[in-house]
């Protein structure tokens, strides 16, 4: 396997801003002049189902897909996705968990159980994770949609990149009307990512 | 000088045509293949583009493109190829006027599809010329190739993508100086003798095709394209396209060639390649396609165990083979945490207007032939609606097989607007002209759905934004002769399940056709919220067989055995269904 390269697995529901968090990820690393690929998987998943979106970074990156148990960042943006993607996460990988539920609904039609151990199961498997609840930090900035720029901002605590750089990757990618919003969402994720390291 | 851009593979052939110069680009949605022609329209004012009525259209249009001077460009997923492959076939004896590049996008792993093919084995059967990139920026340098030979060697050519390289987004080096390429136009010549291949000028064409691929192999032979990376000889790698990428990751130490053009495949160089190495390995996603080839040279190939003719390639299983070739390397360890927890498949959204119509089937007790779409969905769960899915536009057909195999029974065919318009219609009229009585219904929202809200004859809009006829389907149904042809709300459930009975029983063939606009598409999921009245909540479970993600499990009735419904206010769209089904009136509007 290629040294250097840094994996970062994103994961969640359809709708939550996966790809537009993976998206403006990509681009900072490519404003940092390293090589990143960014891959993701679209189609029958946008119905409300599991997503994932995989970046990596580095001087030089060959493969688009991240081999099992390589990712060095597995950023969940619902509990019970944590779970079922932790297959992806290194032996001393860092995990960074959006404090969010969303019932599947094969569970909220009673056609299958729901977990009723899930923060034992995630204290368990991820007992150094970093938790944010980036959907009430969003509400307090204004704005629930913008939950996916707070955990970008706590994201960015976690990887070698200024938060200027991320900012500016955040200007090419989101709309004008929206930046200042968006922005205010990921310096509240920043400063939560950055109590949470102190 | 350079402009880096991060690209998909799928953007990277629209900036390409731009800089090519292409003229006209037409194609038809499909997983993973849309987002090219998406962005081709970000370039509309140098490239003509549409979305084309379906695939065999688009190619059609192309072609006329080409046959007039211009560069072309077609873009499909694999089995829309299929579709595409009676004018291709052709085309390829008449040979390119103007450049002709075909994107066709595999989707290995069938991450959003019915079937995984290699398009290759289809570009080789047409005798044209196939890129194979690796990553976008090889797809913006092949695009801009594939037109150049296309027009110096008259053939139709080829890039294929697969859902990874087009889902990828790499770093692009555009150019300083991208912006729209003006090429001088090849002139159009009336030629029968080329232009229209009857039996005696199609002869002499076939000819001409084969000489044509002796002049690509040698091509081939010399295009950059095509180059062998020297490493440790101990083990010669063969590979193509994306899979190259996971050769590097897996195998880094040893002699690689790279093919950029397969097809036809350099035989001397390959030939060449094998005699430098001690053992020769092909590595390729899907079929054997290279493989077969360099067997057929007489070269000995390491045979192995793993699996590699199926499903996505990835780092993991080339790990597995390099273990069992080589043995210095281990699998990687896995934690696994995902036993027991329930599964989050796609479904119907909240508000949408099929779950009414498959509600309703199932209540029939219908034996429903199904399409291409979102409606797909209707096959699962707690709606289980459907019985066969196969291709775009075989419910109907399908449904009619059934009933002159002597199915008894209501039978049904389900197909969406832009399915319809795509294949179905044809359908129809055969069921007609043919004299079945089964019934058509078309899921009519007005938009093409689960490729991500394109539009179509029905939306009254066109790729470029521009307004377009609204076509209306019960008038094409009117005009062939069906005397039975309606239109309901999707939305009015009693009126819908009347209907359905009626045409489901009628000793005629019949139309329904069940409208209401895509929720999504008409920005229409925040139409109002509904809520549930715990107290006359009977816990009957009437509403929970709608499928709808909206209404949850509340509390259990006192013997455990039942729950009664909840509605979550952040999904609900307020589409009224659940509100119609409740006998008790516990279901009620608050916004």
């Amino acid at each position: 396997m290629s040294e250097k390269v840094t994996n970062v697995s994103l994961v969640g529901v359809g709708g939550q801003g996966i790809l537009l968090t993976s998206d403006i990820l990509a681009r900072t690393a490519a404003l940092a002049g390293l090589d990143v690929k960014k891959s993701e998987i679209h189609g029958m998943a946008q119905r409300g189902g599991s997503v994932i979106s995989q970046v990596r970074f580095g001087e030089k990156v060959y493969s688009p897909i991240i081999p099992d148990g390589a990712s060095n960042l597995l950023v969940a943006f619902e509990r019970l996705e944590a779970l079922r993607w932790r297959h992806l996460l290194a032996a001393d990988g860092k995990v960074l968990i959006n404090d969010m539920n969303m019932t599947p609904v094969t569970v909220s039609s009673g056609q299958q159980a729901a977990v009723t151990d899930l923060d034992d199961r995630l204290r368990t498997e991820y007992p150094s994770a970093l938790y944010v609840d980036a959907l009430t930090i969003a509400k307090e900035m204004g704005n629930t949609r913008t939950m996916n720029m707070v955990l970008a901002g706590a994201l960015s605590t976690l990887t070698p990149f200024s938060a200027e750089l991320w900012q500016q990757a955040m200007r090419e990618r989101i709309a004008a009307k929206f930046i200042d919003l968006n922005l205010k969402a990921f310096e509240a994720g920043r400063a939560r990512g950055a109590a949470s390291a102190s | 000088m350079s402009r880096k851009v991060l690209l998909s593979a799928n953007e990277a052939v629209a900036w390409a045509a731009c800089k090519a110069g292409c003229a006209v680009a037409s194609a038809y949605p499909g997983t993973p293949s849309t987002e090219i022609l998406e962005q081709v329209a970000k370039f509309k004012d140098s490239i003509y583009c549409e979305w084309g009525v379906n695939e065999k259209v688009s190619m059609e249009v192309a072609i006329g493109a080409s046959i007039a001077g211009a560069r072309a460009l077609t873009a499909m997923k694999h089995v829309g190829l299929n579709v595409a492959m009676d004018p291709l076939m052709t085309y390829t004896y008449v040979g390119a006027n103007g450049g002709l590049v075909v994107v066709t996008a595999d989707d290995p792993g069938m991450h959003s599809s019915q079937n995984e093919q290699d398009s290759r084995n289809l570009v080789k059967f047409a005798r044209a010329a196939l890129f194979e990139p690796a990553d976008s920026q090889e797809t913006f340098d092949m695009v801009q190739a594939a037109f150049e030979v296309s027009e110096q060697f008259q053939v139709p050519a080829f890039v294929r993508l697969s859902t990874r390289t087009s889902h990828t987004s790499t770093v692009v080096d555009v150019g300083d100086d991208f912006g729209p390429g003006y090429p001088e136009r090849k002139e159009y010549v009336k030629d029968i003798r080329r232009y229209i291949p009857v039996p005696m000028f199609a002869r002499p064409q076939r000819l001409k095709a084969q000489e044509r691929t002796a002049a690509l192999r040698a091509f081939a032979g010399e295009t950059p394209f095509n180059r062998v990376e020297r490493g440790d000889d101990r083990l010669g790698i063969i590979t193509s396209g994306v899979t190259y990428q996971y050769v590097k990751e897996v195998f880094p130490e040893f002699s690689v060639l790279k093919l950029g053009f397969t097809n036809p495949l350099p035989i001397e160089q390959v030939k060449a390649f094998a005699a430098s190495v001690e053992r020769v390995l092909v590595i390729e996603e899907l079929d054997p396609f290279l493989e077969d080839q360099v067997r057929a040279l007489g070269i000995k190939v390491v045979e192995h165990a793993t699996e590699l003719n199926m499903h996505e390639m990835n780092p993991v299983r080339l790990t597995a083979l390099r273990k069992e070739l080589l043995g210095d390397v281990e699998l990687p360890v896995v934690t696994r945490a995902d036993a027991g927890l329930p599964t989050r498949p796609p479904v119907l959204c909240a508000g949408c207007g099929h779950r009414s119509v498959f509600y309703t089937l199932a209540k029939l007790g219908a034996t429903v032939t199904g399409d291409i779409g979102c409606y797909t969905l209707g096959a699962f769960p707690p709606l289980n609606a459907m019985d066969t899915t196969i291709c775009m536009g075989a419910s109907v057909g399908n449904a009619y097989g059934m009933e002159k195999a002597g199915k008894s029974g209501r039978l049904c065919a389900v197909i969406g607007d832009s399915t319809f318009f795509h294949s179905g219609m044809t359908g129809i009229l055969n069921v007609l002209y043919n004299g079945g009585t089964i019934t058509t219904i078309v899921l009519d929202n007005r938009i093409t759905g689960m490729t991500g809200h394109q539009d179509n004859p029905g939306s009254g809009r066109t790729l470029r934004g521009d307004p377009a006829p609204v076509t209306d389907i019960a008038e094409i149904a009117k005009a062939m002769g069906f005397k039975r042809v309606v239109s309901v709300d999707a939305y009015d459930m009693a009126a819908l399940e009347r209907v359905l009975k009626e045409e489901l029983d009628a000793p005629e063939p019949s139309v329904v056709i069940a409208g209401g606009p895509c929720r999504i598409a008409a920005k229409l999921t925040n139409a109002g919220t509904f809520e549930v009245d715990a107290e006359k909540c009977k816990a009957c479970g009437a509403c929970f067989k709608l499928g709808c993600p909206a209404i949850e499990r509340g509390e259990p009735t006192p013997d455990g055995k039942r729950f009664k419904s909840r509605i979550d206010p952040v999904q609900c769209a307020g589409c009224t269904m659940c509100e119609q089904l409740c006998k008790f009136g516990a279901i009620k509007r608050v916004r």
